[in-house]
This record gives C-alpha cells, sequence and structure tokens, in this order.
C-alpha cells in the first residue's frame, strides 16, 4: 500500500486522519498517486490539483524521501521506499508565515 | 413560533447562529469549514434546511459545500467550474489582455422554486447554474461573452460576479453585477444579457458615463417591487425604477456615498439600509463611529441609526453581502464587520446589539426566517 501524507485542511475535507493508505495497480507514479487518492476520496478532487489541467495547485508542494518532488515529471516513477510503503508520499501546503 | 437562522461567512469558516423571533438570545455553532475563506452561504427559499456555501483557499482551490439539514452536516460537492469553450481574455490591472481564469465563487443565489437549481457568481467574473443539487455546475456564457467582455477590467477585489438577483414575477428575469464591469440584465434565463448602467456616472473611468466599467459594489430589491432596485456603487447610491434601464442617484445627505452593503426592509419597499464607508482608499467607517443609515423615502434623505453601535474608535468594514434583513412581523436588520461582530436589530434598525463580537472577519451574512 501506498502512504499518502495530506495537510490538515485535506484531511478534514476528506474527513481522515493524518495519513492515507492507497492501492495503486501499475506503476507507482505522482499522477497514479494522486488518481487513486482522488479515487477513494472525491472530496479532493481538485484541491490538489486542478481538476482539468491536471495541475499542481502553486501553493502545494509534493516531497518523498527528503527530496522535492513538486516540479518532477508526474509520470516518472516514485522512490521505491514510497512505492513499497515504506517512505510516505507528502503533501505539503506552502508555509504561510507572518 | 417564528425561528432565526442566520448564515455568517468568514475569512475562516463559516457559523450558524439560530434564535427565536425576539432575536435577543442567539446559539452560535461552528466554524465549520474551519480555516477555509466563506465567501458566501445561502439557503434555498424552496427548502431552507438545504444550504450552499461557497468555501476557497489558496492552497486548495474551490469546495462547495451543501447542506440538507439547516447547517449541523455538510458535504463537499461538485467543485468543477468550467468555463464554455475558449475563455478567452479581459483587461488586466495595467489594461493588457489576460486570460480568462477561474479562481472562486462569491455568491450562490439558489432558485427560488427548486431546492436543487442554484447559481454561483464567480471570479473571474461568469454565471454558473447547476440543476442538481450542486453535484455539477454548468456556464451561462452569454454573459461572459458577451460584445463588451473583453474590455472587462478587474476591481482591487478582483473581477468578480458577485450579485445575482432573480425576479419573483419573472422567472426568465435575471440581474447580476460585476465589479468593476457594471450590471446587467437577462429576460430570457441567461440567453441574452443587456447592460443596465445607464445613469451611472464613475469618475474613475475615462468616460464617467460609459456603458461599461463601473464598479458596482452590490444591488438589492424588494421581491414586491422587483423594477426597483437600489445599488451601493463603489462612489455612489443609486436607484432605478425601471428595472436597469435608467438609474439616478439618492446618496442624498449621506456623509459619504462610499460603501458596500445595501438592502431593502422585508415589509417596507421604500426603506433601504447603507453603511457609509469613509472612502475607496479608507476601507473604514467615517469619524471612527459605526453608523447604519436609513432611508424611508426610497433614499435621498438618510437618518443615522447609532443605538447599540460602536460610536468612538471603531474602524471596521461592512463588505457587499454582509447585510441581510429577516422577515419577521418586525423586521430585522443584521450585519457583519470585518472586525468579526455581528449586529443585530429587531426593530427595522432603530437599535442594536452585537450577537457575536469576535468571529473571523466577516463576508457574507444571510438570515432565513423560519416557520
Amino acid at each position: 500500500m501506498i502512504r499518502v501524507e495530506l495537510p490538515a485542511n485535506l484531511r478534514t475535507l476528506a474527513g481522515v486522519g493524518r495519513e492515507v493508505q492507497l492501492q495503486v495497480d501499475g506503476a507507482v507514479t505522482q499522477r497514479s498517486v494522486i488518481d487513486a487518492l482522488e479515487a477513494k476520496y472525491p472530496a479532493l478532487r481538485g484541491t490538489v490539483r486542478d481538476a482539468r489541467t491536471k495541475k499542481r495547485r502553486a501553493m502545494l508542494r509534493f516531497f518523498a524521501c527528503e527530496e522535492d518532488l513538486s516540479d518532477e515529471p508526474l509520470d516518472a516513477p516514485l522512490p521505491e521506499p514510497v512505492a513499497t510503503g515504506i517512505e510516505p508520499y507528502l503533501i505539503v501546503g506552502a508555509i504561510a508565515g507572518g | 413560533m417564528t425561528t432565526l437562522r442566520l448564515l455568517v461567512g468568514t475569512h475562516k469558516g463559516a457559523f450558524v447562529l439560530t434564535s427565536d423571533e425576539r432575536r435577543k438570545d442567539w446559539k452560535i455553532d461552528g466554524p465549520h469549514f474551519a480555516g477555509w475563506d466563506v465567501y458566501h452561504v445561502n439557503g434555498s427559499p424552496a427548502e431552507p434546511n438545504r444550504l450552499y456555501a461557497s468555501t476557497s483557499r489558496g492552497w486548495f482551490g474551490q469546495v462547495i459545500q451543501r447542506s440538507d439539514d439547516g447547517g449541523a452536516a455538510w458535504q463537499p460537492i461538485g467543485n468543477e467550474f468550467h468555463y464554455d469553450g475558449t475563455p478567452g481574455t479581459h483587461k488586466w490591472y495595467d489594461n493588457t489582455d489576460h486570460p480568462w481564469d477561474f479562481l472562486r465563487v462569491w455568491h450562490l443565489e439558489p432558485s427560488l422554486t427548486d431546492p436543487d437549481t442554484v447559481y454561483a457568481g464567480v471570479e473571474d467574473a461568469a454565471l454558473f447554474k447547476s440543476t442538481n443539487g450542486g453535484t455539477s455546475w454548468d456556464e451561462l456564457p452569454s454573459l461572459r461573452t458577451h460584445k463588451t467582455a473583453p474590455t472587462w477590467a478587474p476591481g482591487a477585489g478582483g473581477l468578480c460576479l458577485h450579485t445575482i438577483i432573480l425576479d419573483p414575477t419573472n422567472p426568465e428575469r435575471i440581474i447580476t453585477a460585476i465589479s468593476s464591469a457594471g450590471s446587467f440584465r437577462s429576460d430570457d434565463s441567461g440567453k441574452t444579457w443587456t447592460p443596465i448602467n445607464h445613469g451611472l456616472r464613475s469618475s474613475y473611468i475615462p468616460d464617467p458615463d460609459a456603458e461599461i466599467g463601473h464598479c458596482v459594489h452590490h444591488l438589492a430589491m424588494h421581491p414586491s417591487r422587483p423594477n426597483t432596485l437600489f445599488m451601493q456603487k463603489h462612489w455612489d447610491v443609486m436607484r432605478t425604477d425601471d428595472a436597469g434601464d435608467t438609474w439616478h442617484e439618492v446618496s442624498g445627505n449621506l456623509p459619504t456615498d462610499f460603501g458596500f452593503a445595501i438592502d431593502v426592509h422585508a415589509h417596507e419597499p421604500e426603506t433601504i439600509y447603507v453603511v457609509p464607508i469613509t472612502s475607496d482608499s479608507d476601507h473604514f467607517v467615517p469619524d471612527g463611529k459605526l453608523r447604519v443609515y436609513r432611508s424611508r423615502t426610497g433614499g435621498n434623505e438618510w437618518e443615522p441609526l447609532t443605538k447599540g453601535l460602536p460610536q468612538k474608535d471603531c474602524y471596521v468594514n461592512v463588505l457587499r453581502d454582509a447585510m441581510a434583513v429577516d422577515e419577521a412581523e418586525s423586521c430585522g436588520v443584521y450585519f457583519g464587520t470585518t472586525g468579526g461582530q455581528v449586529y443585530a436589530s429587531a426593530n427595522s434598525g432603530d437599535s442594536w446589539m452585537a450577537i457575536a463580537r469576535d468571529l473571523p472577519a466577516v463576508l457574507s451574512v444571510e438570515v432565513q426566517t423560519l416557520a
């Protein structure tokens, strides 16, 4: 199972805790993980990426294994520890300080 | 026994306030959607327990929520707002052409007769409609594709369609307002639109009485007189008695005619309310005094209403959708401030009390009068 950590507002919206687990068939990529996330939790459709263009929302970042994958190709394989469930895939809101 | 239910949208969630007809003791329920900007919450006149809420955040975009039990439980519904066809461009602040880009829903206006039908006014300005309880949304594109639309430019708050008025006597008539394009009327259920801005004068556009370009802040109508509309423009309070074909100014003796909110008494079509704001550069009430102004003559002659409102050291704003009137026998008037206060009057504005003091900045207030 793929582990995905969500920011607080999306946990509330989806009615889940900090981490969700997803079944991903086939290649484990950012696209397939987010597809699976939206399929399991329809309330999140459009909140992580634009519903039509599939473009990442500008104030969200995607991290895994201490790397920023936000601008990596969506169809590139995710790191092995994410694909095997050892490490989570992190959806992180940009810092709003002040 | 009549119950009043207040639907309050704020910068950090929504609140539902309820009271009996005395309107002295209010139960506050919330925050719903904590942390989200709630631009508007509105109830269906046909089924009052059906509520719609527009919630958005810069991080996560637009989410529409629906309640079928008067606001106790909510569920996210359709949030896909796609412009019809290739959207084209409007003007940007620097007068360059800017692609139409959906940002958020400013206003939700449920049908007067069908709880599953609801209109949404959005930024960048367009009108959407759902006929399945908000599950999906379709644009009524002829407004956004009006021949003048490529010249529309945003006000400081964005190019937003913020006002939708449905005529209770003519189901085919819809009136909308856009900052800063102006007001538009459709007499064929949104198939075609006519700008209705004749008589407006705005010194901040090159041609002060141009057909398009006026920053209309809000419109209000009494259901018994659908051809009479009242307008709070950027500057000027205006009135029409021919459904917008011609407007004339009714600012009269207001201390300043800049403002955002305007509303009409539930039982007296010539009694209207505004909250004057200092200026377009100083978005707070004049002289540190929070004063609602009431005209019982349909404009021009105004009286300040101050009893129960702070009269010193007050520097709040009242935004365009943050005033409402109830339909109780003694008309109640409500407004919320950017300081997080919600004020209520149970006697047409003669006296006021704060029914919430420390909410996040209030974006919208609607009230339901429940039998």
